[in-house]
């Protein structure tokens, strides 16, 4: 870029080249973005690696995230501490899974994640009725919702222990036509 | 999180254990050369000591300088023993050589032992990645094993660290192996490494790792150790593995875009690219310009090319290129339409599955993450809630079962109702087609501006007309919506399918009479010229009669049909253009203006209600945008320009519909996802492509070409062109071999081999197929038996249950009586288990272990009182008492 300031070190851009799905320019534009969220927090240097992360009220304003039923999984799922706060390297993590090029084996795992609301690492009952209701802004009736999560557990429940395990969403997702189109944000 | 801590620890574990295994392996290996050394050799420890040090970079050379000497070993010997005699240091020397070469050949062996070695290290390995994924604290563990095994190690074996740098010159073969195959893993981690689902701290900090490794053990490898040729080498082998880590998943066309842009970018790039040869090389030589229409002689058609063989200084060949940029052009769209369809099978099960997982997939696939708009974010809640509601009320509609008869009379009578439809827009085609031929006969003055462009009109009328009269009449089959869909797509398909093909044998009726005006034509103007050639030599008494000076505008002209069919189809498309603004225009925008504005001061909501705004038609639209491909395929041949024509067109209607629709349609209220029937539409532009093609080829192989226009006048057939390239430009041998491959006895082999691969082929997928089902099979009985074992009761599968009935001591035994007192049962349950065990005391433990599985079953007929049922007197089991039958399965051995 023709900035005189440098972000980030040679090194650093080819680090990242190979641990993202990105060019140098996307890593560029996405530290700008980053910056963007927080000026006062994010320096424009990012040559020593600061630990400088970006709360999640923050992240989730982003017009790529903002009307996202999910978006606080998704940050939540990224952030390296759980807390939904995002350094630049979560951040550019995220958006380097969630990325058109990124294959369906590393979707489906943070699919998984994503939808894994209380991360016990099975997709149970109630993860499905918080999806569905935040799918459906809470507007099916409880029967409804409780059908519909039967349903579902019923079709892609291998093991019959009444909960997805992530076996049983791969097998699942495998499948499913639109998964691929539908998991990804551009930035 | 287990997953997560299970990645996260394999993936830890994976680099540490790798780097630690090969110290680790080159260190065993080595302390075994050692010890060896030691053994066999019985030198001074405090020689071999200093040897082994500065031996590493000697061996090397002297190896090399041995090596040729290797076959004049004996007479080395020979020499050697004479030379005993000589001087110590020569003795020494010699020793110091034979040691050597006992050393070559230790290594021989070792090559092989250090094989196996590594080998072990690798399933030691592998133990310890397994290890490693079990659970971080095992990680841990096994990391201080490893630590302490290292210490343990170094103690034991007096390995200075000095020898530790040499050991890198001095590596066995197999640990060169090995240590190449650790350099490849970590390669492969490096390219790998961003599909991994770690955090990116450490994907960096193991990526760094990674990277030191390479370049430290790719130097030491010693293959240059130049970082130059490192490079060049990660670089070759990117290049060769074929998935190159560098460059390319970044730098191609997102697959989404590829998705969306689908039918669309088919649609464009043939534009595009049949824009190709004939038009960049405007090589006008006629001026045919006429008052009656310039576009007729420009660029866009046929007859504009001449048949001048070469061009330029370059010697291009027009008549050539146009024919195989002709055919070409189908061939590249057939394969690229094709290998489309193939990548979208593969890619998720192409409505095979559908209807498996209807829940759940709607519930983690529906939401489009690209989503940024609130209001689109709105429609998106409202449409994912319609469909759960949807996909509710049709499980429950699965269970009702209603009055199949009227439903079926219902679906005929449609169909009868679509099938007159359809034959009568054919006929309206075909007679309107025939009155145009009238017509063109007759004074084109006379002729009102309706009867001139009558048939497109028409065409396009019945196209906008018959589409929603089919989705009326649909409306009384009452199939589910996508099945309907399918049934509209279909129906629309076939009416735009038979309009065409109905207009093209018109057009062809039209094409022979223009072939026999054009005999008439030549005959009579060769008949002109001969007389005027007898004429100027008789007038003026000589033989050399000066060629006939005419002014091209002047000229004769034959009617060539090529350009007529040309502008046949370029009139359709414009007018298909037209057609498709003026609906957008009126249909949609006046519509939305109505709604809008009359709203204020109407009697119903006009928004919510009745007429409310237009729906944007995807499905017909899509069938619109094949449709025009289809035309085009057909029409370029004739009228190269239409292909630009065509772009304008695209690009024009691409923004004026986008206006159109985000300003003033809804959505549609059932979202219909194109991508789901991808194939379907790709399909139906196969088909399309296909039957476009037909007409084009036949015109090719068939018809003679106009006598005085287009590349291919004065040829008896196009493909002409082709045999003449083939017989004058390329060398003789050429011609040789084409003959032999067009010989009829070489192409019916070839084309039976083909229809015996297809055979084949198809075979093997139906195995395939048979197989998957098989799996799938296994796959639900192994569900099954989970959840049975789970719920610990009777198995659930009906198959089971029947088989179980059909047991034969099953059959003998009287429907369990409800009279029995409780107690009964659980006095016959205790007596039943004391005479099972004597009865079956070979197999004592397994039956037992049988019976007590069965025992809480409550589908067992076992409540009687072990007197209440005698066995039948024929029955086989004579010394057993009753009870013991009910449990089916303790019989069988006994006997």
């Amino acid at each position: 870029m023709g900035n005189k300031q440098t972000t980030f070190t040679e090194e650093q851009l080819e680090a990242y080249q190979d641990c993202t799905f990105f060019t140098r320019k996307e890593i560029l534009r996405l530290h700008a973005r980053y910056r963007e969220l927080a000026p006062h927090l994010v320096p424009l240097d990012y040559t020593n690696n600061p630990d400088i992360k970006v709360p999640m009220t923050l992240i989730i304003t982003m017009p790529e995230l903002k009307e996202n039923p999910f978006r606080e999984r998704i940050v939540e799922t990224f952030s390296e501490d759980r807390q939904g706060n995002l350094s630049f390297n979560d951040f550019i993590d995220m958006f380097s899974a969630l990325c058109e090029a990124s294959p369906r084996e590393l979707k489906t795992i943070y699919a998984f994640k994503i939808y894994d609301f209380n991360r016990d690492n099975f997709i149970c009952k109630e993860d499905l009725e918080k999806t569905l209701n935040k799918l459906t802004k809470g507007e099916l009736t409880p029967e409804e919702v409780t059908l519909v999560c039967d349903k579902a557990i019923e079709e892609a429940d291998l093991d019959g222990d009444n909960k997805l395990s992530f076996a049983d969403f791969e097998n699942m997702i495998s499948k499913a036509p639109d998964f691929l189109s539908n998991f990804h944000i551009r930035i | 999180m287990e997953v997560d801590a299970t990645l996260d620890s394999g993936s830890e574990g994976k680099p540490y254990g790798t780097i630690f295994c090969l110290y680790e392996a080159r260190r065993r290996s080595k302390n075994r050369r050692a010890k060896a050394q030691r053994k066999k050799k019985q030198v001074s420890d405090d020689e071999d000591d200093e040897e082994d040090e500065d031996e590493a970079p000697r061996k090397r050379g002297r190896r090399k300088r041995t090596k040729p000497q290797d076959s004049d070993q004996d007479d080395e010997e020979d020499k050697r023993s004479v030379r005993q005699k000589g001087a110590k240091a020569s003795r020494r020397k010699a020793a110091n050589e034979e040691r050597d070469e006992e050393s070559e050949e230790d290594q021989g062996k070792r090559k092989k032992g250090g094989r196996a070695a590594s080998k072990q290290e690798k399933e030691d390995q592998n133990k310890e990645k397994k290890g490693n994924v079990k659970g971080k604290d095992e990680t841990n563990k096994g990391s201080e094993k490893d630590k302490k095994k290292k210490n343990g190690k170094q103690s034991s074996s007096p390995v200075s660290s000095s020898e530790d740098e040499s050991d890198e010159e001095s590596m066995s073969e197999g640990e060169i192996a090995a240590l190449k195959e650790q350099v490849e893993e970590k390669k492969k981690l490096i390219a790998t490494l961003r599909n991994k689902p770690w955090r990116m701290k450490r994907r960096l900090v193991l990526l760094k790792e990674a990277q030191e490794f390479v370049e430290k053990f790719e130097g030491a490898l010693g293959k240059g150790r130049g970082k130059k040729l490192y490079a060049f080498k990660v670089m070759m082998t990117k290049v060769l593995m074929g998935l190159p880590y560098g460059s390319i998943p970044r730098k191609t066309v997102p697959r989404s875009e590829q998705d969306t842009a689908m039918d669309f970018s088919v649609l464009f790039d043939f534009g595009v690219r049949i824009l190709g040869v004939p038009c960049l090389l405007p090589y006008g030589s006629w001026d045919r310009l006429q008052p009656p229409g310039y576009c007729k002689y420009s660029i866009l058609f046929y007859g504009y090319y001449n048949n001048e063989r070469t061009i330029g200084v370059l010697k291009f060949r027009l008549p050539l290129s146009y024919l195989l940029t002709g055919v070409g052009i189908f061939g590249y769209s057939l394969m690229v339409v094709i290998r489309t369809m193939a990548r979208n099978a593969n890619e998720g099960g192409d409505g095979g599955d559908e209807g498996e997982f209807t829940f759940s997939w709607k519930m983690f696939t529906s939401w489009d993450y690209l989503i940024g708009n609130p209001e689109t974010a709105d429609n998106k809640y409202a449409s994912i809630t319609t469909s759960f509601k949807e996909s509710i009320v049709d499980e429950k509609e699965n269970q009702k079962n209603e009055n199949i008869h009227l439903r079926r009379f219902l679906r005929i009578l449609a169909n009868i109702m679509i099938l007159c439809c359809l034959g009568g827009s054919g006929y309206l085609i075909y007679f309107v087609v025939k009155r145009s031929q009238d017509f063109a006969k007759m004074d084109p003055a006379s002729l009102t501006w309706f009867q001139k462009n009558e048939v497109e009109f028409v065409m396009s009328l019945l196209g906008l007309v018959c589409p929603p009269l089919f989705e009326t009449i649909a409306e009384l089959e009452d199939y589910h919506p996508r099945i309907a869909l399918k049934w509209q797509l279909g129906r629309i398909f076939a009416l735009f399918l038979g309009n065409l093909y109905t207009f093209l044998f018109a057009l062809f009726d039209e094409v022979n009479a223009k072939l026999e005006t054009e005999q008439e034509l030549k005959n009579a103007t060769e008949w002109a010229i001969h007389e005027y050639n007898a004429n100027y030599s008789s007038y003026y008494n000589t033989t050399d009669v000066p060629p006939l000076v005419v002014n091209p505008a002047d000229a004769v002209r034959g009617p060539c049909w090529e350009t007529a069919v040309g502008i046949e189809f370029v009139k359709l498309i414009v007018s298909d253009m037209q057609v498709t603004f003026l609906t957008i225009l009126i249909g949609d925008f006046g519509r939305a203006i109505t709604v809008r504005f009359l709203n204020y001061c109407w009697c119903w909501d006009l928004e919510a209600g009745i007429p409310s705004y237009a729906e944007f038609d995807i499905s017909g639209n899509v069938l619109g945008l094949i449709f025009n491909q289809g035309m085009i395929w057909m029409g370029a041949f004739y009228a190269p320009g239409l292909v630009g024509l065509n772009v304008l067109r695209l690009l024009t209607s691409m923004y004026f519909q986008c206006w159109a629709v985000m300003a003033c349609n809804v959505p549609h209220e059932r979202v219909f996802k194109a991508s789901r029937s991808n194939n379907f539409y790709m399909g139906l532009l196969l088909l399309v492509l296909f039957l476009s093609l037909l007409p084009v080829v036949y015109t090719i192989m068939t018809l003679p070409p106009s006598f005085d226009c287009g590349p291919f006048s004065g040829q008896d057939r196009m493909y002409d062109v082709v045999m003449e390239t083939i017989t004058q430009d390329l060398p003789a041998f050429m011609g040789t071999i084409f003959t032999y491959a067009t010989n009829p006895g070489l192409i019916m082999p070839a084309v039976l081999l083909m229809v015996l691969a297809i055979y084949y082929l198809n075979t093997v997928s139906k195995g395939y197929q048979q197989a998957n089902l098989d799996l799938k099979k296994k796959m639900k009985m192994a569900r099954d038996e989970e959840k049975n074992r789970r719920n610990n009761k009777d198995s659930t599968n009906q198959v089971m249950k029947d088989l179980e009935d059909l047991l034969p001591n099953k059959s003998l035994i009287p429907p369990p009586t409800e009279e029995e007192p409780p107690h009964d049962i659980v006095i016959e349950k205790g007596s039943k288990s004391t005479k099972m065990k004597p009865g079956s005391a070979g197999k004592g433990v397994n039956l037992q272990k049988e019976v007590s599985l069965a025992a809480p079953n409550p589908r067992r007929p076992v409540a009687h009182p072990p007197r209440a049922r005698g066995g039948p007197p024929g029955h086989l089991r004579g010394p057993l008492p009753g009870p013991g039958r009910g449990r089916g399965r303790g019989a069988p051995p006994r006997t």
